[in-house]
């Protein structure tokens, strides 16, 4: 989320999920929202229904691209070009917010000057986007006055995914789409808890609540709280522990309910640097394929078998509560504890409340939560104080960091195109029913969605000469895979599309180790792939 | 905002309310119960199954009160002798046609119409009539459908229309036959259901019911505990059920900010990986390439010393943390506490930056 908290200070959702039957307009910018959260994509279709205007940008029909007012099928990874060229038309015309822009921004300039050369004439052939559509829906978007925006996935895990973000942010800005209710820039988490992680510091850069560790007095508070000395410089991210291990710079490391393996891009790689580690500990719920590479696996509780919190999408920190005893005889935050204290740290917590109240002392944005004002509605951070009531819409005064910031983003081509030798662009997503790591260990989804079907355009299929049922071989320059083809147009000509759930085909063992330069996010979307009919049932596995 | 209020009485009380509310929502904020079948306040009203009538003086016949709005001076009985009447008449058709096999339907304790029946004194039915024979529906994971219990109060319908937007459903054949059906009259998993289970969470009678909970014990044995979602970012809550010590399934919860009642099928149906056998109970040790069970003193010893080892050896930032965006709050805090004061290094991070 390095994009947003670039412009405003703050990479979180803006505005809340019950805003959006009431919003006049959602734009949806490579979310395929009713699969990957299902709930918010219902709202999202009762606001159609309403007569709100649906604007869908993406590759892929998904179901919401098929009901909407506007489907802009652009090619993949030119979301900023697109973008471009419909601030290009809002410029030209006079549409922009100038009130907003003179009181709440500052170096418009920049953004002008970039955007002056996306013409929708050059635009339209970059994305394969038609003309009068980028005029449309840049007037559609400049004039409705309740417009939502909205993003995931497709927009993050590129090579750019940073200035895709920013490059979203700048369209809201500049629209003075911000502040109020039924508007904002609406990153769609993934992961249930992926918000919560970040706000609680698991990120090398930050403590609780995105204080810098490199922040001499945000280190010291934590240093008197913790009572110890606590390192200068930011540590490693995710990416850069894999190369660590490679090198042999990382010696051991602990991983805690993740499973890199299945769901990093480039897996091959990922595997190889866990098996150089001297000492690894997995702590999970099943044996994944990441645990097979520890020398310890410390079994977990799941959300079941503990008492503690998620912070959802919208920033609203909701209760998680203990239904039954932890299987494994302990639940893992008693398992850390335990750990700390053999390592000479005692760590006095009695329950997850304490290490709350705790967190919540040393964080300004959380320090009026307590697990008593959670009990009904839970609460949307910032929250500073006990008698604050949360925050639903962020930014209604003023930007986190005060002015937001416009700036002016180039297209960047995706890292890896198809050529002749691999012809297809793969691209990966979510799926209705599966969700990482814990959907295949349900009895009922697995037998409904046993396997993967990669989807394959008609054309492609017909000279290929595969056919919906069928097997084939997907390989990439860093592994290949097996997986069933389901032929739809659902998928444009020329793109393979698969999930990442399922371990038997293991989409991220062919995709490309390109990353992006801020947040190190893999790009899952777009790499080059070719497609081979295959007879026999095989096994999969990538080049070792 | 400005609202116009009205006055008028029910049951011999004065009260005032918010203009244009229905009589039934009325007389709940004047903490009368108006018995309902087909009106839920999260749908849209129908008055389709008459249960909810009451007298309005000065009209011709009883009106159904979920779709008659408060009106200046109106004058509300709720449980007048003539409406207890028609009451149970309506209770009394309902069930010549149901089959009363409460002592093994998975839905006894928590169904609407065994309530009323329970409540308005209707024991059996004084119509002798013809009884429908469905098949019972088990060709999915997630549920059972047993149209024999269907009282056509549409709600089902309603839900799968106003809160998933999918329409999978809608009322086919008339009279006698008449039943809440997919296009074509197809089971569900060859229709264009998601399996959200939406329509359950309405259902008041045992017509749907999730299979999950099928003989796993009574409603009323099971324990509800109102937690969140782990399977998205949206942040539904829903209780999941707990008997013997076992979550045995999850049913909705009004009271859930985000989401109301409705779920997805992760969120409604996914939670049994919790109790799936394959599930790790104990620590292993790698010996020889081979996983053997250990204790949890010895676990925790052992990797206590070897991360003591290597930090000794190579320092601090040879370490280094992967915390979970599946896992708690605390659990991340915890995780960046041990990371950051007890090995000493900022090398913590989660996998999905998404
Ligand atoms: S499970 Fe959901 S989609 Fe299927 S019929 Fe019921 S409400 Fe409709
Ligand atoms: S199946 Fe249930 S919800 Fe649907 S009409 Fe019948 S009784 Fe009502
Ligand atoms: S019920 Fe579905 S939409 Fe709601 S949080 Fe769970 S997975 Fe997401
Ligand atoms: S509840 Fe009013 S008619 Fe059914």
């Amino acid at each position: 989320m390095a994009g947003l908290a670039t412009t405003f200070g703050s990479g979180a959702m803006t505005n809340s999920i019950n805003e959006i039957p009431d919003a006049e307009m959602l734009f949806l910018i490579g979310t395929n929202t009713t699969e990957a959260h299902p709930v918010i994509g219902y709202k999202m279709r009762r606001a159609k229904r309403k007569g709100a205007k649906l604007v869908v940008v993406d590759p892929r029909r998904t179901e919401l691209a098929e009901i909407a007012d506007y489907w802009l099928r652009l090619k993949p990874g030119t979301d900023i070009p697109l973008l471009n060229g419909i601030m290009h038309v809002i410029i030209r015309e006079g549409l922009h917010d100038q009130d907003f822009i003179k009181e709440r921004t500052e170096n418009f300039e920049a953004l002008e000057e970039t955007v002056k050369n996306y013409t929708p004439e050059s635009v339209s052939v970059l994305t394969g986007v038609p003309v009068n559509d980028i005029y449309a829906v840049a007037r559609l978007y400049a004039t409705t006055d309740k417009a939502m925006l909205f993003y995931t996935l497709g927009i993050t895990e590129h090579v750019c995914g940073t200035d895709n973000v920013m490059s979203v942010a700048n369209l809201a800005m500049l629209t003075g789409h911000l502040g109020r209710p039924g508007t904002g820039v609406n990153p769609i988490r993934g992961q249930n808890n992926v918000q919560g992680a970040c706000d609680m510091g698991a990120l090398p850069n930050v403590f609780s609540g995105y204080q810098k560790v490199i922040d001499p007095a945000a280190r010291e508070k934590f240093e008197k709280a913790w009572r110890v000395s606590l390192p200068e410089s930011p540590g490693l991210m995710i990416a850069d522990m894999i190369e660590k291990a490679h090198a042999g710079e990382l010696k051991a490391m602990y991983i805690l309910g993740e499973n890199p393996v299945l769901t990093d891009p480039n897996s091959n790689h990922v595997r190889l640097g866990l098996e150089n580690l001297e000492f690894l500990v997995v702590q999970e719920l099943f044996l994944t394929e990441t645990a097979e590479y520890a020398d310890v696996i410390l079994p977990a509780a799941s959300f079941a078998e503990t008492d503690g919190t998620f912070t959802s999408t919208e920033r609203r920190v909701q209760r998680v509560r203990k239904a039954i005893e932890p299987l494994p005889g302990m639940a893992n935050w008693q398992v850390i504890i335990e750990l700390s204290k053999r390592m000479g740290y005692p760590m006095d917590y009695t329950s997850p409340e304490e290490v709350w109240t705790e967190m919540a002392s040393l964080t300004p944005s959380l320090a009026g939560v307590s697990y008593h004002r959670l009990e009904a509605k839970g609460v949307q951070w910032p929250c500073p104080n006990s008698e604050h009531p949360g925050t639903p819409v962020l930014h209604t005064g003023s930007f986190t960091r005060g002015k937001g910031y416009f700036q002016g983003i180039d297209h960047i081509p995706p890292g890896e195109l198809p050529d002749q030798e691999y012809p297809l662009l793969l691209s990966t997503g979510r799926i209705l029913y599966h969700y990482n790591v814990t959907t295949p260990y349900s009895a009922g989804i697995q037998s409904m969605w046993p396997e993967e079907a990669s989807e394959l355009n008609p054309d492609d299929a017909a000279r290929l000469g595969v056919e919906t049922g069928d097997k084939v071989k997907v390989a990439s320059r860093r592994g290949e895979c097996v997986t069933n083809i389901l032929v739809t147009d659902r998928v444009p000509p020329g793109m393979l599309w698969m999930s990442f759930h399922y371990k038997n085909s293991p989409a991220n063992a062919l995709t490309s180790a390109a990353l992006d330069p801020v947040t190190k996010t893999g790009e899952y979307k777009v790499c080059a792939v070719k497609v081979e009919k295959i007879q026999e049932v095989g096994t999969c596995g990538g080049y070792m | 905002m400005i609202m116009d209020f009205v006055k008028f009485t029910i049951n011999g009380k004065e009260v005032e309310v918010q203009a244009g509310i229905s009589i039934i929502d009325a007389a709940e904020q004047a903490g009368i119960d108006i018995p309902r079948l087909c009106y839920d306040k999260d749908l849209s009203p129908v008055g389709a199954c008459r249960l909810c009538v009451v007298e309005v003086k000065g009209a011709r016949s009883l009106v159904p009160s979920c779709v008659s709005p408060v009106t200046p001076g109106m004058v509300v009985e709720t449980h007048s002798p003539a409406v207890i009447k028609a009451r149970r008449k309506v209770l009394d058709l309902l069930i010549s046609n149901h089959p009363l096999d409460c002592l093994t339907c998975e839905k006894a304790g928590d169904c609407k119409l065994a309530d009323y029946c329970y409540e308005y004194g209707v024991k059996e039915s004084s119509f002798e009539g013809e009884r429908h024979n469905y098949a019972i529906e088990e060709s999915n994971p997630f549920i059972v459908r047993d149209l024999n219990k269907c009282i056509q109060c549409g709600q089902c319908i309603r839900a799968c229309d106003e809160w998933t937007g999918i329409h999978n459903l809608n009322f086919a054949y008339r009279g006698f036959d008449n039943k809440p059906s997919t296009f074509d009259d197809l089971p569900y998993v060859e229709s264009e259901c998601v399996f959200c289970g939406n329509c359950v969470s309405v259902c008041p009678t045992g017509a749907l019911t999730e299979r999950q909970m099928k003989h796993k014990g009574r409603r009323w044995e099971m324990k509800k505990v109102k937690t969140t979602c782990p399977f998205c970012g949206t942040g539904c809550n829903f209780d999941l059920n707990v008997k013997d010590g076992k979550v045995v399934g999850v049913t909705a919860n009004r009271a859930s900010a985000v989401n109301g009642r409705s779920l997805c099928v992760k969120g409604h149906f996914g939670w049994d990986f919790v109790h799936d056998e394959r599930r790790l109970t104990t620590p292993l040790i790698k010996k020889d390439g081979e996983f053997l069970p250990a204790s949890w003193d010895e676990a925790l010893d052992l990797i206590a010393t070897r991360f003591k080892g290597i930090k000794d050896q190579y320092g601090a930032d040879a370490f280094a943390a992967l915390s979970s965006a599946r896992c708690t709050n605390e659990e991340n805090y915890l995780v960046q506490k041990f990371t950051r004061a007890v090995m000493g290094t900022n090398s913590v991070d989660h996998c999905a930056r998404t």
